[in-house]
């Protein structure tokens, strides 16, 4: 059973990231909808594909609830039932993993997993108010501390035990806003040098404006099905070969470490498990860089290097596109943008263009297995999956 | 103590001791874990054999952040310092670290719980701790 796809991916869409001014997140959808079917031109939406999960974390931000049927709607899918995920940053990672269930289970065809988030129409206070939800209310925000504050404690944490520097955590965030420069539906398009990441405002210390990932907008969209049936739709499927998910405490506060995300190994280790490979075997990876001491945990906690050597991968160039193991080519949700609801499905487009060449100007050559790692709120949910070329 | 042993174990109790400066925690009689939040079943071994016990709150700081950019709630106060303290009882608590230049705090220090009155207002009615140098 190991190693023997779970489900493939048929086809793949993505909106625009960043500022989309005077669009709805139905329409957001709409549009990473529409790329997924232009890439397909077999799949007929309301014939084929029989269910949707969509990851969607704030009701708050156009005050609608009730999602998944809006967006089965808009998608074209009706009468298709249509499942909303909230797992706060992880909910299109969750709804990736419960649309991999459906596919695995036998009882789906063919179903599509999407994510949307439409945030910049709020004011910043709204929006970083609406992110703070996913930490716990009576023991974390009430007592002051911020969603960057979170990640800081852990930085702090790292910096203290293994001796990680500010300096590589800004490092981060130059090599992905250097992938991001590649990458034309990026957020920022834009490089950063040291210096300026270094010298940038401090948000919530040791972390700055530099090591924070934006408020974004943005949707994605895939379209899964039976990797027996995958032929029929595409000349180039992606299967994912590993799936983990895993949950931990909602209060940071209340771990045993600071310094790694227990759900995201525990994710890591049945995925790999599921696949029958290592870290090892893993050539490319799209991570949960929320914040830039996020992405040095991350190479830790999924095995890329032991606990502690995470600043030194990113100091040594081995995650920059030209290294040997690149990381966040699509320019990781630093640069890419994080419309929240949407990143999970965002990381799983990424890996299908790098497995079949279509990643353009930030190209990695040769890449035959991949790997996401999705992360929801300060680490209470985490998903990871591997996908190998067809 | 007959009749704080009747109070339930849960987080509105647990901020009623508060509000009476005290942190308060439920121990499991049967395998003897320390419960911070209380919860009215044993988290390790499902026992709902349990008592409340009043911690010291003195303890050592195990990482912290200086919060610039503040929830509304606290822009008054920013930058401030938020860490999460190893209380010496066992459990931890994350809570604004006062009394101290924010350029002073150090992973390690000796801190003790103290305690502010509550604001009013909206839900939550809740007061808050924090912690300060010992």
């Amino acid at each position: 059973m190991k190693g023997k796809p779970l489900a493939s991916i048929a086809s793949a869409g993505l909106s625009k990231f960043g500022r989309r001014d005077g669009l709805y997140a139905r329409e957001l959808f709409l549009e990473a909808v529409n790329e997924a079917v232009e890439r397909c031109p077999n799949v007929d939406l309301r014939k084929d594909v029989q269910a949707l999960f969509v990851g969607h974390m704030g009701e708050s931000y156009e005050h609608q609830g009730h999602t998944g049927p809006t967006l089965a709607d808009w998608a074209g899918l009706l009468p298709a039932p249509a499942v909303r995920v909230e797992a706060a940053c992880a909910s299109s990672g969750v709804a990736l993993r419960l649309g991999i269930l459906a596919i695995a289970s036998g009882l789906f065809n063919v179903v599509m997993v999407g994510g949307v988030e439409k945030m910049t129409h709020r004011t910043t206070a709204e929006a970083v108010e609406f992110l703070a939800m996913a930490s716990d209310f009576p023991f974390e925000q009430w007592h002051g501390v911020t969603f960057p504050g979170l990640f800081a404690l852990m930085a702090t944490a790292h910096m203290n035990k293994y001796g990680t520097t500010e300096e590589q955590m800004a490092l981060v965030a130059v090599k992905n806003h250097r992938n991001g420069s590649l990458n034309p539906k990026a957020h920022f398009q834009r490089e950063v040098t040291l210096e300026e990441a270094l010298a940038s405002r401090v948000v919530a210390w040791p972390l700055k404006l530099y090591d924070c990932c934006p408020i974004s907008d943005g949707a994605g969209c895939l379209i899964l099905t039976k990797p027996e049936l995958a032929k029929r739709f595409t000349d180039e499927p992606v299967h994912i070969v590993g799936s983990g998910q895993a949950s931990d405490s909602i209060g940071v506060y209340e771990r045993e470490e600071f310094t790694s995300l227990a759900a995201a190994k525990e994710a890591a280790r049945q995925a790999y498990e599921t696949a029958g490979l290592s870290p090892k075997d893993v050539q490319i990876a799209e991570v949960h860089d929320c914040f830039t001491i996020a992405e040095i945990i991350a190479y830790e906690d999924l095995g890329f290097c032991k606990p502690g050597e995470g600043g030194r991968l990113v100091e040594e160039g081995i995650t920059a596109l030209n290294g040997s193991m690149p990381v966040n080519t699509s320019g990781g949700l630093k640069a890419k943008g994080h419309p929240v609801g949407a990143t999970g499905v965002a990381q799983a487009y990424e890996i299908c263009l790098q497995l079949t060449g279509q990643a353009g100007r930030r190209q990695v050559e040769g890449v035959n297995v991949g790997l996401t790692h999705n992360v929801g709120g300060s680490g209470a949910t985490a998903v990871v999956n591997i996908y190998k070329r067809g | 103590m007959e009749a704080v042993e009747k109070l339930a174990f849960t987080i509105e109790q647990f901020y009623a001791f508060v509000k009476g400066r005290r942190i308060m925690a439920a121990k499991c009689t049967k395998c003897e874990a320390i419960m911070l939040p209380p919860r009215f079943v044993c988290k390790a071994c499902r026992s709902t054999n349990l008592k409340w016990v009043e911690l010291e709150g003195r303890g050592k700081l195990l990482t912290y952040t200086i919060i610039n950019v503040a929830p509304s709630r606290f822009q008054r106060l920013a930058p401030y310092v938020v860490g999460i303290v190893q209380l010496k009882d066992g459990p931890n608590l994350l809570g604004m670290i006062r009394g101290v230049k924010p350029e002073e705090v150090r992973i390690g220090m000796d801190l003790i719980v103290d305690f502010e009155p509550p604001e009013g207002g909206a839900w939550p009615a809740w007061p808050r701790y924090y912690f300060k140098p010992a």
